[in-house]
């Protein structure tokens, strides 16, 4: 296992950058980041318009949320890739096309994820703001999202860990992250699959092990100040 | 774009369809129930108060839910059957083995969040609760029929669910090792007919409506079982 880490331990790290584009892990973590990131303004307006009382909003937003939950992210990778290249015209790099597929599927995890943080406030805190006289998107900004952010934090960190994880997929359209490299690194090995796919497993091991325990502290923390503790 | 339905009863394309949906089925079934047995195992031996073994079972969860499912199944199907004796290793490279592995590979991963689902629900009785059911004198299995279980289900039973909802649509990732589930025979589908969007269509679809099977028993529960009062 350790010859396999030493002999291709960069590889598993960057692919074949400098000489390709970037991959592995480091790509592994660049798709998960942007796909978290592209999507979070998606799920903020998912999330408000399924905790929010207009109907037309809140009955598109469940909609989206149950439809993208509903379907393997495999299935909407292969939409994407076959939709994509025609609404642009030009051929779309797998990379763009896992990443779209990715902020898709995440948009609707990461919009329960904020209207549990709007739900999970006090409604005595849009009451006060709205007799203040602060307008709809005025209580949003600075009363309800702030407070609701930082208790959502948790939850954030834990859904960066399932993006990472659901990354993992996107090397069957050809994508050079670390799955697609431990794939390679075992065509040229032959001999050494348990080893190699124990260390891409280390890999991920380690990576997600880390956050999640990192969100469990945050978590901890979280529910200490709720008591008044810290 | 001309859509043509057409092509899915003209060939042998539904039956291919067909197959797939029961292969996802019987993937789904079967490793929902051996991760459950798993998952059982695992909170017993848990509950020995034997240090190293806890600390031996906390990794075995911990390396299922920090590792994807995809790459879980890789080194169980890649992997593994280097360890297997020659004779065992040719009987797998006849390549009747895919699904064998994926249920293997399937059962120990949902059984990792199981197993943590199962344990939430009965950490969150009190053993107080238990003494006082004996000390009014009810037998030992009415306390776990009256006093634990409706507790410890109302905890547990939404995250099953919620668990057995990604376990269906991770069934879908047994197809790089070549199951022929549903998204396998999508794949080659559209490999041989061109029609990305109806095989694209018709598989979504049969997706879907089985998660929101799975949702909607979900929401049944959370409705007609809502958790009890946190005081």
């Amino acid at each position: 296992m350790f010859d396999i880490l030493s002999n291709y331990g960069l590889m598993f790290l960057v692919g074949s950058w400098p000489n390709g584009p970037i991959g592995g892990f480091a790509a592994t973590l660049i798709l998960a980041a942007l796909g978290l990131l592209l999507s979070s303004p998606l799920a903020l307006l998912i999330g408000l318009a399924r905790a929010g009382s207009l109907r037309l909003p809140r009955y598109l937003a469940t909609v989206w949320v149950y439809t993208f939950r509903g379907i393997p992210l495999v299935m909407i990778i292969f939409w994407a890739y076959f939709i994509l290249p025609r609404m642009t015209g030009v051929t779309v790099p797998a990379f763009v096309t896992a990443l779209c597929a990715i902020v898709v599927y995440e948009s609707a995890f990461l919009g329960e994820i904020v209207r549990a943080g709007l739900q999970g406030l006090p409604p005595g805190q849009t009451e006060a703001a709205r007799a203040a006289g602060l307008s709809y998107a005025k209580t949003m900004w600075h009363v309800i999202l702030p407070q609701a952010l930082a208790n959502m934090v948790p939850s954030l960190v834990n859904q960066f860990v399932s993006t990472i994880k659901a990354t993992s997929i996107v090397y069957v359209i050809g994508v050079q992250e670390v799955t697609f490299a431990a794939q390679q690194i075992n065509s040229i090995e032959l001999n050494s699959a348990l080893q190699t796919f124990l260390v891409l497993a280390g890999f991920y091991f380690v990576a997600c092990y880390c956050i999640s325990s990192l969100a469990g502290r945050l978590e901890n923390r979280l529910a200490r100040k709720r008591l008044g503790l810290a | 774009m001309d859509f043509d339905w057409g092509f899915l009863v003209s060939g042998n394309y539904a039956q291919k369809l067909a197959e797939g949906v029961l292969t996802t089925i019987q993937l789904f079934g079967l490793s929902w129930l051996g991760g459950f047995f798993i998952a059982l195992l695992i909170v017993g031996l848990r509950a020995i108060p034997f240090k190293p073994l806890d600390r031996v079972m906390r990794l075995v969860v911990e390396y299922h839910r920090n590792v994807p499912t995809v790459v879980q199944i890789m080194v169980w199907y890649f992997g593994m059957p280097q360890l297997l004796p020659d004779s065992l290793r040719l009987w797998i490279n006849q390549g009747q083995s895919e699904f064998l592995f994926a249920v293997v590979a399937l059962s120990l991963n949902v059984s990792a969040y199981f197993s943590e689902d199962i344990r939430s629900g009965l950490r969150a009785i009190p053993a107080t609760q238990i003494e006082a059911g004996r000390a009014i004198g009810l037998s030992a299995t009415s306390v776990m029929r009256y006093v634990t279980l409706p507790q410890a289900l109302r905890i547990s039973v939404p995250p099953l669910l919620n668990r057995s909802l990604i376990l269906f649509k991770d069934t879908s990732l047994a197809m790089v090792i070549g199951v022929t589930e549903l998204t396998y025979q999508v794949k080659a589908i559209e490999n041989l007919t061109f029609r990305s969007f109806e095989v694209f269509a018709v598989s979504t679809l049969i997706y879907l409506g089985c998660s929101l099977l799975i949702m909607g028993l979900g929401a049944w529960f959370g409705k007609r079982f809502p958790p009890a009062f946190k005081g």
